[in-house]
């Protein structure tokens, strides 16, 4: 016989005995299922949640971005020097620099007039530098004094302004005390920060927040050469500017823009105690039905040691019917979560998605977790004592 | 050649200082090759304590035992594990698994010798289970048979890896009478053919017949024996 085999033996045990106790097995199963939708749930809404934060960074088109390094999140972010921004085309592997202004306005409702403050994304609309869904045919309209594009996927406290553009063509509306025209609809996204967001060209940002300075600037996107390392251009470009600046890739700058949400909001803290909540209740499940297993077959277990079993095999026959739990629960555990997921994508409209990653790790949390409960119920092994028997 | 089992003052107590209780006290005893031995003796003297010292369920107290060629005393948890693969026990209950079929359990003894294979182990079980009048019931669970015919099953259980001592534990209490007699004629006959000793302790003064020899024990002390 083989070193699997014999190794497997224990396992063959395990699952023989499992599979005897058919209701036994579709609880613990219930049980593993429970707690992996549940884990899945709390970290596809975590995840979906930090996306939907840095929406707006991710909409960003640019190899390179140059952010003030006090700037914590885009709502809120502290003036750079414009001229940064013409200080990298010095490189020759830049081939645009392109300021994007970034404010909040107090924006009126169409309909009822209730202000409330909306993000304004303001930057040269022939720069290419964003890359919302909708924007490019608005190009030429934007270019227009006071017209503005609209969020579709704004909190709906904005007013219906999708289902009036589509009954009047354009609508009026006031933002910062300035009646705009709105001259169609980009998607986007709320976060955190932003109810709502309008885009706009450079100089209608101007018109509407005159308070700002114009040599000041609170993103700056950068396009480079095709053939150039952004890796390189970055470290050339942090030797050259001034410390009031650093340079980020776009992966580094949607980072920024999740880390001051993992970290200065309670969200990550709230979704990882829901998940470990899950997982305990799951490890409860697993291990008072391994427990019970194990206490009726206490004579048998007793049994098997007298017959020179040793108390390393009942062992691994537990563990292995940990694992094996685990396993039978993952599955149809994924598969529910991956339903569960498109139903609640599509209410939501948070990009929630089922990924490789998460996947691993929710197995290894589920794993983990039926171990721990079969290394607490291999305790009650001890109570099988052979001497006993008699 | 050798005595299967030998035992030399042995002493063994339970609990210890002021509640110590001694339950086997000076005691010598041998158990020779192919010979049957039945333990008789009130509830309290001993005999399943001392039952339990001679399989290597217990760790030894004090003086000798040996069993199988291996000294007992100061053996290692390791060492009286391996021991008990060599011993074949027969409890008062049958302590089936009750997932496996006959055949599954039989083979169950089986497994712990990593050098056959799963079929050798299958068949050599099947062997037994013909040999203890079973072969119909070979697939079937313990929960579908009768009491003499798991205790049979037991039976071919302890024998099928031809340990080299037998040792049983009442194993008439939970059968009738003529069951009980056929169970352990049964084992006597099995045993004998294949020259392997049994100890066997009972209280069921009609299976006296089978022994070889029968040992009274009384306050931890052997009291009589009759050949």
């Amino acid at each position: 016989m083989t070193a699997v085999a014999t190794a497997l033996l224990p396992a063959r045990l395990a699952w023989r005995q499992l599979r005897a106790e058919k209701t036994r097995l579709a609880s613990a199963i219930a049980g593993v299922m429970f707690a992996c939708v549940l884990v899945f749930m709390q970290l596809g809404f975590r995840s979906a949640l930090f996306d939907s934060a840095s929406a707006l960074p991710r909409a960003m088109h640019g190899e390179l971005f140059l952010l003030h390094p006090l700037t914590t999140a885009l709502f809120r972010p502290e003036p750079l020097p414009r001229v940064r921004a013409f200080q990298t085309l010095g490189l020759p592997e830049v081939t645009n620099a392109v300021p994007i202004y970034l404010a909040q306005g107090s924006w009126r409702h169409p309909l009822t007039g209730v202000r409330r403050a909306i993000q304004l994304v303001g930057f040269d609309m022939e720069a290419g530098a964003v890359n919302f869904p909708g924007l490019t045919p608005l190009i030429d309209a934007l270019k227009r004094p006071d017209t503005v594009a609209f969020d579709s996927r704004s909190r709906p406290e904005f007013g219906p302004v999708p289902a009036l553009l589509a009954e009047r063509g354009s609508i009026q509306v006031e933002i910062a005390n300035r009646t705009v025209e709105i001259v169609g609809i980009v998607e986007l996204g709320a976060s955190f920060g932003a109810d709502g967001n309008v885009v706009l060209s450079e100089v209608n940002f101007r018109r509407l927040i005159k308070e700002r300075k114009a040599s000041n600037t609170d993103l700056v996107a950068l396009r480079l050469r095709p053939d150039a390392d952004p890796a390189s251009v970055k470290a050339q470009l942090t030797a050259l500017l001034p410390a009031d600046v650093v340079v980020l890739t776009h992966a580094e700058l949607v980072q920024w823009e999740r880390h001051y949400w993992e970290t200065a909001t309670p969200i990550g803290f709230i979704f990882a105690f829901g998940s470990l909540m899950g997982l305990i209740v799951g490890m409860v499940i697993v291990y008072q039905i391994l427990f019970a297993d194990i206490a009726t077959h206490l004579p048998e277990y007793a049994t098997l040691k007298a017959m020179g079993y040793s108390g390393g095999y009942l062992n691994r026959m537990v563990l292995a019917s940990a694992a094996i739990l685990a396993l039978l629960g993952f599955v149809p555990g994924m598969l529910a979560s991956s339903g569960l997921y498109d139903l609640v994508a599509k209410a939501t409209l948070l990009p929630l998605r089922m990924d490789a990653s998460r996947g691993l790790l929710v197995f290894g949390l589920i794993f983990g977790m039926c171990s721990l409960a079969g290394l607490l119920a291999m305790r009650k092994l001890r109570d099988a004592d052979p001497a006993d028997m008699f | 050649m050798e005595s299967p089992v030998r035992l030399r003052g042995l002493e063994y107590a339970f609990g210890e200082g002021a509640l110590r209780r001694p339950v086997l006290r000076d005691l010598t005893l041998s158990v020779e090759p192919g010979e049957v031995v039945l333990l008789t003796g009130p509830s309290g003297s001993g005999k399943t304590t001392l039952l339990t010292l001679i399989g290597a369920l217990r760790a030894m107290q004090q003086g000798s035992c040996m069993v199988l060629g291996k000294e007992l005393m100061g053996a290692t948890e390791a060492e009286r594990v391996g021991l008990r693969r060599r011993i074949g026990f027969i409890f008062q209950h049958h302590n089936l698994l009750g997932f496996l079929t006959a055949r599954q359990n039989v083979a169950m003894a089986l497994e712990l010798d990593t050098d056959s294979t799963e079929q050798d182990r299958l068949d050599r079980a099947s062997a037994m289970l013909e040999a203890v009048g079973l072969t119909d019931y070979a697939d079937t669970v313990p929960g579908k048979l009768s009491g003499g015919q798991r205790q049979r099953v037991a039976v071919a259980r302890a024998l099928v890896a031809h340990p080299g001592l037998i040792l049983a534990d009442e194993p008439t209490a939970a059968l009738d009478r003529q069951t009980g007699q056929d169970v352990v004629r049964l084992m006597r006959d099995l045993a004998k053919r294949n020259g392997m000793p049994i100890l066997l302790v009972t209280h069921d003064p009609r299976i006296l017949d089978i022994a070889d020899r029968v040992v009274a024990m009384e306050d931890g002390r052997i009291a009589e024996t009759v050949v």
